[in-house]
């Protein structure tokens, strides 16, 4: 784990992801509207937290930024390069080096130890050599709290943990960024303060960016910045005192 | 351990009877068509083998491939003749000893002189049509294996007395003859000898055995009635697969009709062709049968592992990464079956082979298998195809999962 770096604020350089008058239709016998027109900007060392009622298109926005998923019309932008003319290929690999995914539900995979879990995502990257890569791994789990059980299997741990254990999947080749989609959803109130704190950290402390979809709008006022959707548009766009890290 | 091949082989070991089933419907199809193929390889080698072993592998009589030209079509060749009788022959190899030393210098082989005659041999009231060949028992080692398959006695019995002869075993059986017995041997052209039956063969070819019999090369010039002839000559290659060459060669240079065993019989060795056909079909279809379970084994685990493959993709890996993995596994149930296969197969050979059986067509009492490793490598290959083929389609329809509707129905 590097050191903790001066928080720069938001967007102070180029901007690390940035949304162009996105929209996203469903396509059906009566088409959908996910998202309509928006225009965002994330920059780094970033805490954003995006809110909304249920179906005001968080979730979609979320993967929209992530490359999951592709705008009907408009355009995402990572670091500045657009990511239409991408291939599925082209927008893996980008996914894979430089974003961080961490969702409501763990989702590691269950026949694999914590270990291996966080180290194939490493695997599938390359950019480490193989010694390298559990060393990180076994830094990034003792740094989260989970040095003990490097070699647990997922359904051997408790419903923080794993989700802690995402987080660290999800830092594994050191993206700049990391989308988190309802990252508390599925704990109680100790294990999502506890996940919160982890999210914090990476932000204080990496030097990272998170944007977080959450229903909790007490977690979004402690986070840097707010955007509020409501019916695929964003409908408030809050900045919140940055705490730096001195 | 590679990526790719790590989480295959984590899928197929967390999924034990599964995979198990799997792998033993490949090693099914594949022991039972190493022990198809051998067996019916077997029995085409023991017969191609008995065929070879009873015939020579060159015929050369004294028949021409094309009959001569009449004098009158030489003379007249733009005339249209009609009603000549064809122009008769001295029957024999003209010259036999000199084609024969002419042969020798090149032939890689053995060759002998013997005289065929179409006879009729009576004996206790039955008359069985027979072909009788004139031999050198001297020679007669060197281009056939009729020494070897003598009974009751040497070929060199042969000169034991006057017009001595040899039978086939079914012959003798046939007509009752024993050794000792005197039989009367008669042509078409009216020579008419008593011969002593001075011992039996037994070939194996139940055609020989039954019409064939064998006397010095003097008697059966007494019966054709023409002193000195050889109508044949007989030639053994050591390897009898050149045998189709070489014989054009000879005809080429003699100018008689040179038939190779292939050619003789030609009509019962394309039903091979059909025979391995329909060997490979139902190979084939074994083996496919034993596809549809990898098939159903990656279909299953591509179902249950979806919300796997979505993190996964949604996570960076490619559709290429993702498919590869389910197909390595489709190639890890492949391989194991053809191993496990390869064993069972052989262990059936052996298990075949200690099968007694009782066969008029057979001399032995066990059913002829045929050990190579080109069974076990085809058989494997063929499983190892069938279980890409099979592993494929559900493997790209994994691989064309859209992680975000996975994603979203998981939570």
């Amino acid at each position: 784990m590097s050191a903790a770096p001066q928080r720069q604020g938001p967007a102070a350089t180029m901007p690390l992801i940035e949304a162009r008058k996105v929209t996203r239709i469903l396509p059906g016998i009566v088409p959908t509207m996910l998202v309509q027109g928006i225009d965002l900007t994330v920059g780094e060392n970033e805490f954003v937290a995006i809110t909304g009622p249920s179906g005001s298109g968080k979730s979609s926005l979320l993967y929209l930024l992530g490359l999951l998923d592709l705008p009907t019309t408009g355009e995402v932008l990572i670091r500045g390069r657009a990511t239409a003319h991408m291939d599925e290929e082209e927008r893996a690999f980008t996914r894979l080096s430089m974003l961080g995914f961490v969702f409501q539900f763990h989702f590691l995979l269950p026949e694999f130890t914590v270990l291996d879990n966080v180290t194939w995502p490493m695997r599938a990257l390359g950019r480490y050599p193989a010694g390298a890569m559990k060393t990180r791994a076994s830094e990034l789990l003792g740094v989260l709290g989970l040095g003990d059980h490097m070699n647990k299997r997922p359904d051997q741990l408790s419903g923080g943990q794993r989700q802690r254990v995402a987080v660290a999947r999800a830092l594994a080749n050191e993206p700049a960024i990391i989308l988190a989609d309802e990252p508390t959803g599925s704990l109680d109130s100790r294990a999502s303060e506890q996940v919160f704190e982890v999210l914090r950290d990476i932000v204080e402390k990496q030097g990272k960016t998170v944007v977080a979809v959450t229903h909790d709008l007490g977690l979004a006022e402690r986070m840097d910045r707010h955007i509020e959707l409501l019916d695929g548009r964003i409908v408030g766009d809050e900045q919140h005192q940055i705490n730096a890290v001195t | 351990m590679n990526l790719i091949l790590d989480i295959a082989w984590t899928h197929v070991r967390s999924r034990v009877r599964q995979t198990g089933f799997a792998v033993a419907g490949v090693a099914t199809g594949v022991g039972f068509s190493i022990m198809m193929a051998s067996l019916m390889h077997g029995s085409q080698n023991d017969f191609t083998e008995r065929l070879i072993n009873t015939l020579p592998h060159i015929t050369v009589t004294d028949e021409r491939r094309k009959p001569p030209p009449q004098p009158a079509e030489q003379l007249f060749a733009s005339a249209e003749i009609h009603g000549l009788t064809p122009e008769a022959r001295r029957p024999g190899i003209k010259n036999p000893l000199a084609t024969m030393a002419a042969l020798e210098s090149w032939l890689p082989g053995g060759i002998a002189p013997s005289v065929k005659v179409q006879a009729i041999i009576r004996y206790a009231n039955h008359d069985v049509s027979t072909t009788v060949t004139g031999i050198d028992p001297r020679r007669e080692a060197s281009v056939s294996e009729l020494p070897k398959q003598m009974r009751g006695a040497t070929l060199n019995a042969l000169y034991r007395a006057t017009n001595a002869i040899v039978l086939g075993d079914r012959l003798s059986d046939k007509i009752g003859a024993r050794i000792g017995a005197n039989i009367t041997l008669q042509t078409s052209q009216g020579a008419r000898i008593t011969a002593q039956v001075v011992g039996f063969f037994h070939t194996g070819v139940r055609q020989q055995d039954e019409s064939s019999a064998y006397v010095l090369t003097k008697t059966g010039q007494i019966l054709a009635q023409q002193t000195g002839l050889i109508n044949e000559l007989r030639i053994r290659l050591p390897n009898a697969l050149e045998s189709r060459e070489v014989a054009a060669r000879v005809e080429r240079d003699t100018g008689y009709k040179s038939v190779s065993w292939e050619e003789a019989y030609e009509d019962l060795l394309s039903t091979f062709i059909i025979r391995n056909i329909i060997m490979y079909a139902v190979v084939g279809a074994i083996l496919l049968v034993a596809s549809f379970g990898t098939y159903n084994i990656i279909s299953t685990i591509t179902h249950e592992k979806a919300r796997d493959i979505a993190i996964m993709k949604s996570l960076g890996l490619s559709e290429f990464t993702v498919r590869s993995i389910f197909v390595v596994e489709a190639l890890i149930i492949g391989f194991a079956g053809a191993l496990v296969g390869f064993v069972l197969g052989y262990l059936l050979c052996r298990a075949l082979g200690t099968v007694r059986i009782t066969n008029p067509f057979l001399d032995s009492d066990r059913l002829p298998l045929t050990y190579t490793y080109v069974h076990y490598a085809l058989a494997g290959l063929v499983a190892l195809a069938s279980s890409i083929a099979a592993g494929y389609q559900p493997a790209r329809k994994a691989a064309r999962v859209h992680p975000v509707e996975i994603i979203r129905g998981a939570t």
